[in-house]
């Protein structure tokens, strides 16, 4: 079959993807002139600032905003959720005000007067038998061949045990927000801090009643989204009127870093009871599973159970939502992944734990019930963490028989994640004067989105990465999707390799008769349009693009479109954690975490190996030290701040050992989102390696500890 | 720390975090290393201003800036709505973060904790005054060298900080790095990268210096 145009260039012929490339923002943001939302200063910009519940659960009895409205320097207040209203999660937005600094703006809200009649609420759902059945939705069962029967074989071993993993949030360190204005009454023109450049103004245009054309979304840095920034939110929206109560004033409404954990988005809890059984060689045979867990008022998504090993011939698992009065669940970098391969990989250790089998013998013997694609990545993926990790040497039986305190321990896991490319639009121009530039509605969350546009232009057209320039970050370029969910760097990098395939053939149609040779005989290497096979013959590209005249070249490339081969989505990954346990304090020390991932093509090493540098140290912090820790007797969130919603620091997260899976069998499947998969694992390959250090399972994270000091007291 | 007296009597009260001191600490359970500390002045010596307008003049980068302030206002918050300073960056907004580090007559402080008022007669410095000309300072070479950035959120305040730890450890070794640089948290993970940058920093320093 012939080779489609569309494809990837073969491995000799790359010259810049697969390579380690610095990403071409780096100076911008290094030097702090990277401009985020929250830095965005506009001519006689007022800020606001929004009065919150501080219950949980209450109804709006009396409201007073007149002293407020009246306080010097206010421009604008808007009753958010008046008299009658039902407020029913901590930091829900009561009053919105704009005035002319933020003091007057705190100000003002401080003058606001509010009467609540408080009300009942649910906040704590780890013990679900204390949760009230109206605060349960209806439990989702599902059964598949005769579990009963496989526990109760008697040549089954089956262990059970309970795991979980509590409320955490996103904790992005530029919180949610936009600077909003109205250039005249018909248009919006918002820097929002957003994943979804090309969509979010469409709620703008709904909430505001504008036309979606006139609607601006500038966003050129983000601070962190992990999954929570899609939305205007309604803060954003209310922005929006202030500006317009103000004729039109830039209004600046940035959340406060209290607000930012109360109300910006939760990863849901998944807590679980569990059985399994798999014969004396260690095959899995039945798996039982009651989970629970909450994601705020709706309950929380479906925890996929059992993770990756989906083929397990019996199942039984019921799973129940429980409704909460906490801030709403947000996406959260692997939606139900992470909690989901927790309990999975957990129970899975303490099976092989009981059958005495190495774990990492037990995974790669159970490859094969996990999905079909997946079964040999996993094996060469287990394998080659257990080099990477010493695991032949360091890794012993449950319980370190070394003397002394300080207890060193192994663990593993292993997780999947889909990644197809979004939909989008490149549209490249090579101008007569040669310089080049790709443009998009796209959006760069940290994760190098600029860099990976600039490598397969500059790829495909023969040239540097500094010749291309990327125009990103304003949803009056051709639309990008959303960047969510993985799906970023396979669609950029497939409309860009399609508008730039095109733009290059337009070059060589206009370049042809110059060099005597039809187009399909040309080819651009170098920073030359050459004919193939003969070097002599051949332009630089500055003087092949003075043969367009006074016309640019310029080709959009869409995604999905033709060829389907440069990307696709299905990625595995192993992870291993070396841990030491001091079981006199009970803290976890990481000594090394380990991470073999693959992800199709690569196009540039060094930020994919940053995504899971990145990914291991937020494992770290969701596995030792996160949690949204709410209090039972008022509701309220006790950690809304940073000293006590503890993220790791410098000194906090070992080692690493990254090792990329490329080459065959991996590059030909076309690039792959990264984003998700390595921060499923660290969780349970953390706790794992706690269990074989201690002898005994920590239950649930974060691995606290008084949690590691509460297990060890039942060994 | 000595204090410059070309200004009349203020509360001595300026928050700062200081890496000598700071590097006597443990880095433990996933909190800062860094210290936060509060000198005040007797009450009896204070002198009282506000509640209304100051006015505050502020030298930043070598520059001085004339403004009208209450004093409640902090040197991040001045920096960022007043002048359009907007390296540092406002995230925890109480002295955990890092994120809004400048450097005040050479030490690292948290301007989001410092009250503006506090800060006049001193040198303070921020990320926009390292790198002159487009010319990136050895700090922020090795941070893109090394991809230790993301989101580039809390890089500012980290390179502040590490700037200012070098000047005082020219030769750190890995364990000053991790206490040193212990105040500042980055939510993406970029501490692999920060790590070899800051090293490599150091030998860049040194040289330039040589």
């Amino acid at each position: 079959m012939a080779k489609c145009k569309y494809d990837w260039p073969e491995a000799g012929e790359r010259s810049l993807i697969g390579k380690r490339i610095k990403r071409i923002d780096g100076p911008e943001k290094a030097s702090g002139r990277a401009k985020y939302s929250y830095d965005i200063n506009r001519p006689g910009m007022l800020f606001g600032k929004v009065l919150r519940c501080p219950y949980p659960h209450a109804k709006i009895t009396a409201l007073d905003t007149s002293e407020a409205e009246n306080a010097p320097g206010v421009k604008g207040l808007r009753v958010i959720q008046g008299v009658g209203k039902e407020i029913r999660w901590q930091g829900d937005e009561v009053v919105a005000v704009a005035a002319v600094s933020e003091e007057a703006a705190e100000d003002a809200i401080r003058k606001i007067k509010v009467r609540y009649e408080p009300m009942p609420f649910l906040v704590i759902e780890e013990d679900l038998a204390k949760v009230p059945d109206t605060n349960k939705k209806p439990a989702v069962e599902q059964k598949v061949g005769d579990p009963d029967a496989a526990f109760s074989d008697s040549a089954a071993t089956v262990s059970e045990g309970y795991y979980g993993t509590p409320v955490i949030t996103h904790c992005c360190l530029e919180t949610h927000g936009c600077v909003v204005e109205w250039p005249d009454e018909k248009s919006i023109k918002t820097w929002i801090s957003t994943q979804a450049v090309s969509v979010v103004g469409g709620e703008f245009s709904t909430s505001l009643e504008v036309p979606q054309n006139n609607i601006n979304v500038v966003c050129q840095y983000i601070g962190g989204g992990f999954g929570s920034k899609f939305q205007a939110d309604r803060w954003g929206i209310e922005a929006a009127r202030l500006s317009k109560m103000a004729g039109g004033k830039a209004v600046k409404m940035m959340l406060e870093r209290d607000s930012e954990l109360m109300v910006a988005g939760v990863r849901p809890s998944a807590f679980a009871r569990i059985k399994v059984a798999a014969k004396k060689d260690g095959t899995l045979t039945a798996w039982r599973s009651e989970s629970w867990g909450t994601g705020g008022l709706s309950g929380a998504g479906t925890i996929p159970l059992p993770y990756v090993f989906t083929k397990i011939p019996n199942l039984q698992k019921k799973h129940t939502a429980v409704a909460a009065n906490i801030g709403a669940a947000r996406a959260w970098r692997a939606p139900n992944h992470p909690q989901a391969c927790l309990i999975t990989l957990s129970a899975l250790d303490d099976l092989a734990a009981k059958l005495n089998m190495d774990p990492v013998e037990f995974l790669h013997k159970n490859a094969e019930l996990a999905p079909e694609g997946l079964v040999n990545t996993y094996r060469d993926e287990l394998r080659k963490a257990a080099e990477l990790a010493e695991w032949k040497k360091y890794w012993h039986p449950r319980g370190d028989k070394a003397s002394g305190h300080v207890k060193r321990g192994l663990g593993v896991s292993l997780h999947t994640w889909g990644g197809r490319g979004h939909n989008g639009n490149a549209q490249v121009t090579i101008q007569p004067d040669g310089s080049v530039e790709v443009r998009m509605g796209s959006q760069d969350l940290g994760t190098g989105t600029r860099t990976v546009i600039a490598i397969v232009a500059a790829e495909t057209l023969g040239l540097q990465v500094p010749d291309v320039k990327v125009t990103i970050g304003d949803n009056h370029y051709p639309f990008d999707g959303a960047s969510g969910g993985s799906t970023t760097v396979g669609g950029v990098s497939s409309s860009t390799r399609r508008g730039s395939i095109d733009a290059r053939d337009a070059l060589f149609a206009a370049v042809a008769p110059s060099l005597g040779a039809p187009p399909d005989q040309l080819e651009a290497v170098g920073g030359h349009i050459r004919v193939k096979g003969n070097a002599s013959k051949s332009l630089t590209w500055k003087q092949a693009c003075a043969k367009l005249g006074a016309k640019p070249v310029q080709a959009t490339g869409k995604n999905p479109g033709l060829c389907k081969g440069l990307a696709s989505e299905g990625v595995g990954g192993v992870q291993i954690a070396d841990v030491s346990v001091d079981t006199e304090t009970g803290i976890v020390k990481i000594n090394r975490l380990v991470a073999a991932q693959d992800c199709g093509l690569v196009i540039d090493v060094k930020t994919a190996e940053s995504q899971v540098y990145g990914a291991l140290i937020m494992g770290v912090c969701y596995a030792l030290y996160e949690q949204k820790i709410m209090d039972p007797i008022t509701g309220r969130m006790l950690n809304p701040n940073m000293e006590f919603y503890k993220l790791a620091g410098i000194g906090d997260i070992g080692e690493f050992m990254v090792h990329m899976m490329t080459g065959p069998g991996y590059d030909e499947r076309g690039v792959i989102g990264l984003g998700e998969p390595p921060v499923i694992s660290p969780g349970a390959a953390i706790s794992n390696a706690v269990a074989n250090a201690i002898g005994v399972r920590v239950p649930t994270l974060p691995l606290t500890p008084d949690k590691v000091l509460a297990a060890l007291q039942q060994v | 720390m000595r204090r410059r007296r070309d200004k009349p009597r203020k509360p001595e009260a300026l928050s700062r975090r200081d890496f000598l001191k700071g590097a006597g600490v443990a880095v433990s359970g996933g909190i800062l290393a860094g210290q936060t500390a509060i000198a005040a002045a007797p009450p009896d010596q204070a002198e009282f201003v506000g509640p209304g307008e100051v006015p505050v003049t502020l030298r930043i980068n070598g520059q001085s800036h004339h403004l009208n302030l209450e004093p409640r206002v902090t040197l991040l918050d001045a920096c960022r709505n007043r002048l359009d300073i907007t390296g540092a960056k406002r995230v925890c907004d109480r002295a955990t973060c890092g994120a809004c580090t400048m450097v005040i007559d050479g030490k690292p402080v948290y301007s989001c904790t410092t009250l503006a008022i506090e800060a006049q007669g001193h040198n303070i410095e921020t990320i926009e005054g390292l790198s002159r000309d487009g010319h990136l300072h050895p700090v922020m070479a090795a941070f893109v060298e090394h991809d230790a950035q993301q989101c580039g959120f809390c890089t500012p305040g980290f390179v502040m900080a590490c700037k200012a730890f070098l000047d005082k450890h020219p030769h750190p070794t890995r364990e000053q790095v991790e206490k040193g640089l212990g105040g500042n948290l980055c939510r993406c993970g970029t501490y692999a990268g920060i790590r070899p940058a800051v090293l490599e920093a150091a030998n860049a320093m040194r040289a330039a210096k040589a």
